[in-house]
């Protein structure tokens, strides 16, 4: 049952942008977004249309998945485009009652519609393609330079990571304590609020006595094996830029400028 | 005709690249009274199993039928169910919460709209037959050794009175001793009370001694099903899926295979030393009057 939720959802395939370096992914996302919100002129949405359906299409994910992402912002994009449609001040198309649609408000719902739905779908490819542990390695590396003036983020990145790979250990322990629990006859799903919350107590004692056991024994584990922080530690596998990263770099930025150049020559129609 | 499964399939994380399929086609009739071991190795579905059993997980797709009644009928009552087939789940840490041990045994039977007096009369009931020494009822569970614990968390299922047990590997981290102790007192329970038992193990030699059917679960389906010398005379297909017959099996196919004429179907120690006095001195050992 609480086995079928899964974070970050990664999608195992083997293709190039499953092994493209984490830090790639992150700011080729994030030069991405500011392209979907700075782009002007149907020349431009064709150019990130085009380039995302090509690293979707490279991404071997099915198209499925990423739409599962899509329907929990359904509601969202449904409220964004209803106050653009009516709340845009313009030229009136239609006009009923106590609302107006304008053309640009017409435009404008469209518009952040798509931006919307390519935002979800971009950022999806890369927590589908990259593991939670390799986005906090990929985070580690891009913010080491922040240590230099006191962030301690291998700190935050361990804990970052730890966090992440409990939360499926926890999500399945407390699996099996209901289980254990409604075998003998315990009910959670039925009766008011305060009965339901003191039906909760069978769940979470023996839940908090086996994160405390467990942190206890991760603690001991990484203290027998000499872990005294950041300091002068090695990675297993460390992050090296190669070839197809620097690719990856230039593809992004050429998609970058290409946007640019046609919001700057070719800002029409919109 | 206590429990029958009828082609029961279940398929994990279904429609994600994580798909795997835990039982295939699993059909199986569980007499009332019969003491089962379900053996398999980790993976082999056997966990899966036995929580089809007290719905608690829905089977993707065929029928389980309790008394002849199909369980996931709307209108069967899946608590009343539980009340009936009790499942004593692996780590004890998992069902153990209460401040006392005796408060934690009732809490089973007050789920069941037992009255205090009525649940703690179970409880006590419960506790001596698991043996726990009196002075520890009123003990935090918590501070008890891992047999201990078990032995409670058997009791906490026990004192709900029901008329089919389940334990999910039961000796796992037990000392031998321990081990004896939990199974010995598992046969007593199903011997007193008539109460059909089921045990999930990976270890034979544990199973053999007790049981008198075992079923063999390899990768969600049922390999083998029938008493434990059926069971164990398929010793080579139950080496090349990973699992051994006990090693008194082997032994006495060793001895035949050199000639000495001994019963290969022996699968306790005690049956082997039968067959090997008989072999070796012509005197029929259940006869003969002498121990050592």
């Amino acid at each position: 049952m609480l086995r079928d939720i899964t974070l970050g959802q990664y999608y195992p395939a083997n293709s190039v942008i499953h092994k493209l370096d984490p830090r790639v992914k992150l700011f080729s996302t994030m030069i991405y977004i500011i392209s979907l919100f700075c782009f002007k002129g149907i020349a431009a949405l064709l150019t990130a249309t085009v380039f995302l359906i090509a690293v979707i299409r490279t991404s071997k994910v099915p198209f499925r998945f990423m739409v599962k992402g899509l329907k929990a912002i359904v509601i969202l994009m449904i409220i964004t485009a209803a106050f653009n449609l009516f709340l845009t001040p313009g030229e009136p198309l239609v006009s009923f009652w106590i609302f107006t649609i304008t053309a640009e408000g017409l435009k404008n719902a469209i518009l952040m519609a798509i931006r919307l739905t390519y935002l979800i779908l971009g950022t999806s490819i890369m927590t589908l393609t990259t593991t939670p542990n390799q986005l906090t390695d990929g985070l580690e590396k891009s913010l080491m330079p922040l240590s230099k003036i006191g962030v301690p983020v291998h700190a935050i990145a361990m804990m970052m990571s730890i966090a992440l790979r409990f939360i499926p250990i926890l999500i399945e322990e407390t699996d099996k304590i209901m289980k254990a629990q409604m075998a003998r006859g315990a009910d959670f799903v039925s009766g008011n609020l305060l009965q339901r919350v003191k039906n909760m107590i069978p769940l979470l004692v023996p839940l908090f006595v086996s994160a405390f056991r467990r942190a206890d024994d991760l603690a001991m584990a990484m203290e027998a094996r000499c872990y005294n922080g950041g300091e002068g530690r090695t990675k297993m596998k460390p992050l090296h830029y190669e070839r197809r990263d620097r690719l990856a770099y230039l593809i992004v930025l050429g998609y970058f400028a290409i946007v640019l150049v046609c919001r700057t020559f070719l800002p029409f129609p919109m | 005709m206590s429990i029958i499964l009828d082609k029961v399939n279940y398929v994990y994380s279904e429609e994600t690249a994580y798909r795997i399929q835990a039982l295939k086609d699993v059909s199986l009739t569980i007499e009332d009274g019969q003491f089962i071991g379900i053996i398999g190795h980790t993976g082999s579905g056997k966990s899966t199993l036995i929580q089809h059993l007290n719905g608690l997980m829905k089977a993707t797709s065929g029928t389980i039928y309790f008394h002849g009644q199909d369980i996931y009928d709307e209108d069967f009552d899946l608590r009343e169910l539980r009340n009936r087939v009790g499942l004593v789940f692996q780590y004890p840490e998992h069902q153990l919460f209460e401040t006392t041990i005796f408060d934690d045994v009732c809490f089973g039977p007050k789920n069941q709209g037992l009255t205090k007096d009525e649940a703690g009369l179970r409880a006590f009931e419960a506790l001596r037959n698991v043996g726990m020494p009196e002075e520890l009822y009123y003990q935090s569970p918590f501070d008890l050794s891992g047999g201990q614990k078990r032995r409670v968390a058997i009791a906490g299922v026990l004192a709900m009175k029901p008329e089919v047990l389940i334990l999910d590997e039961p000796t796992a981290g037990l000392d031998p001793a321990g081990r004896d102790e939990i199974l010995d007192l598992v046969a007593r329970m199903h011997k007193e009370r008539g109460i059909t038992v089921i045990l999930v193990s990976h270890s034979m030699e544990d199973v053999a001694k007790y049981v008198e059917r075992i079923i063999v679960m390899n990768q969600g389906s049922v390999m083998l099903d029938g008493n434990p010398k059926e069971v164990f005379r398929h010793y080579l297909e139950l080496e090349a899926v990973g699992l051994a017959a006990p090693q008194v099996t082997y032994l006495m196919h060793e001895l035949k295979s050199k000639g000495l004429m001994v019963d290969t179907d022996a699968t306790t120690v005690a049956e082997a030393r039968a067959s090997l006095l008989e072999a070796l001195t012509g005197i029929d050992a259940g006869k003969a009057d002498f121990h050592r």
